[in-house]
């Protein structure tokens, strides 16, 4: 009798289970869309980086602000640069480009450096270059201006 | 002028019309081939290095398809320059069979920044001589440049500037020592 139960509770949750995933499929729509799991992935469309004059709107306070133009030719190598050419404090007049943050001239421990500071040497780990893309997931965040 | 006279002037004639030819065109077919890229990379100082510091730029692979080889930037297209510069080049033989001061990455590393400043040197002097075998003031659409680009040429024909004052390291990665953060467009200062 008690086998009997067992078996029979095992089946209900598996018939739970089971019917909670069709109701999953059905209603959450994938990012990957109706593409079959077992075949190949849509080949991602090619978007080209896009300048904005003026810079883009940060979202909010302190947001590392992105970058408005094509990086493609900049380097960033442990050896130099490439970014300083125009934003840096000599040439960034010149340029007029904004000038690198005088945050990026501290150590860790707040004290002046001439040189920009290592932790803030590799400016695309924050500043992040924009394609014209529009977001895969709806987005509602609004931060403090 | 016996007819004996004759016979062996036009003789010598005839000999030197065609050793000119061989001699010339040997040494015009030499020339030729020390032009190519493939024998500027028959060196393993010029392959493993600068060659392969080419191939990540945008002057080796493009959208256009459109390829720049060695000879394209470091040997002058005119008659009496090219050869200038190949006694010049007797330089490098001497550095690569005798002085052997370029035949690890490491001694071209540390000497980079030294190699670098004679080719932005000689650029300089000579109005970017290479650059304009193809890039001219003249065929560039500013209209088609970004605003910035054709703002800074426009700048660069009234001041005078020269390719190589602003495009440093496009055809090779920056030596360790230059900052581009401290080199002002246009050779000064004026920030």
């Amino acid at each position: 009798m008690k086998k009997i139960i067992h078996i029979s509770l095992a089946a209900f949750g598996l018939l739970l289970i089971t019917s909670n995933t069709v109701i999953a499929k059905e209603d959450i729509a994938s990012l990957r869309g109706t593409e079959d799991l077992s075949g190949a992935s849509l080949k991602a469309t090619k978007k080209k980086i896009i300048s904005q004059e003026g810079g883009f709107e940060r979202s909010y306070k302190q947001q590392p602000p992105m970058v408005p133009h094509k990086v493609e030719k900049y380097k960033i190598t442990l050896k130099n640069n490439g970014c300083m050419k125009c934003h840096s404090k000599k040439n960034h007049k010149k340029e007029k480009a904004p000038m690198v943050g005088e945050s990026h001239f501290l150590s860790r421990d707040g004290k002046k450096l001439q040189k920009l500071s290592s932790r803030r040497y590799f400016c695309n780990q924050c500043h992040a270059p924009q394609i014209d893309a529009n977001p895969l997931v709806k987005n509602e965040f609004d931060g403090l201006k | 002028m016996t007819s004996g006279q004759k016979k062996g002037t036009f003789s010598i004639l005839v000999i030197g019309i065609f050793l000119g030819i061989i001699l010339w065109g040997g040494f015009n077919w030499a020339l030729a081939i020390t032009n190519t890229e493939e024998f500027c990379i028959s060196c393993h100082e010029m392959r493993d290095n600068p060659y392969e510091d080419l191939q990540d730029t945008i002057h080796f692979t493009n959208r256009t398809g459109i390829r720049a080889t060695c000879p394209d930037c470091h040997v002058p297209k005119e008659w009496v320059h090219k050869i200038i510069r190949k006694i010049q080049a007797s330089k490098e033989l001497y550095h690569h069979f005798i002085v052997k001061d370029l035949d690890t990455p490491e001694k071209y590393e540390a000497k980079k920044l030294q190699l670098a400043q004679n080719v932005w040197r000689t650029m300089k002097k000579t109005d970017s001589r290479e650059c304009r075998n193809c890039h001219h003031f003249d065929s560039m659409d500013f209209e088609r440049q970004e605003s910035r680009s054709a703002d800074r040429h426009e700048e660069a024909i009234e001041k005078g500037y020269t390719c190589i004052d602003c495009h440093k390291g496009i055809a090779h990665t920056l030596p360790e020592g230059y900052d581009p953060g401290d080199d002002a467009p246009g050779g000064e200062d004026e920030g």
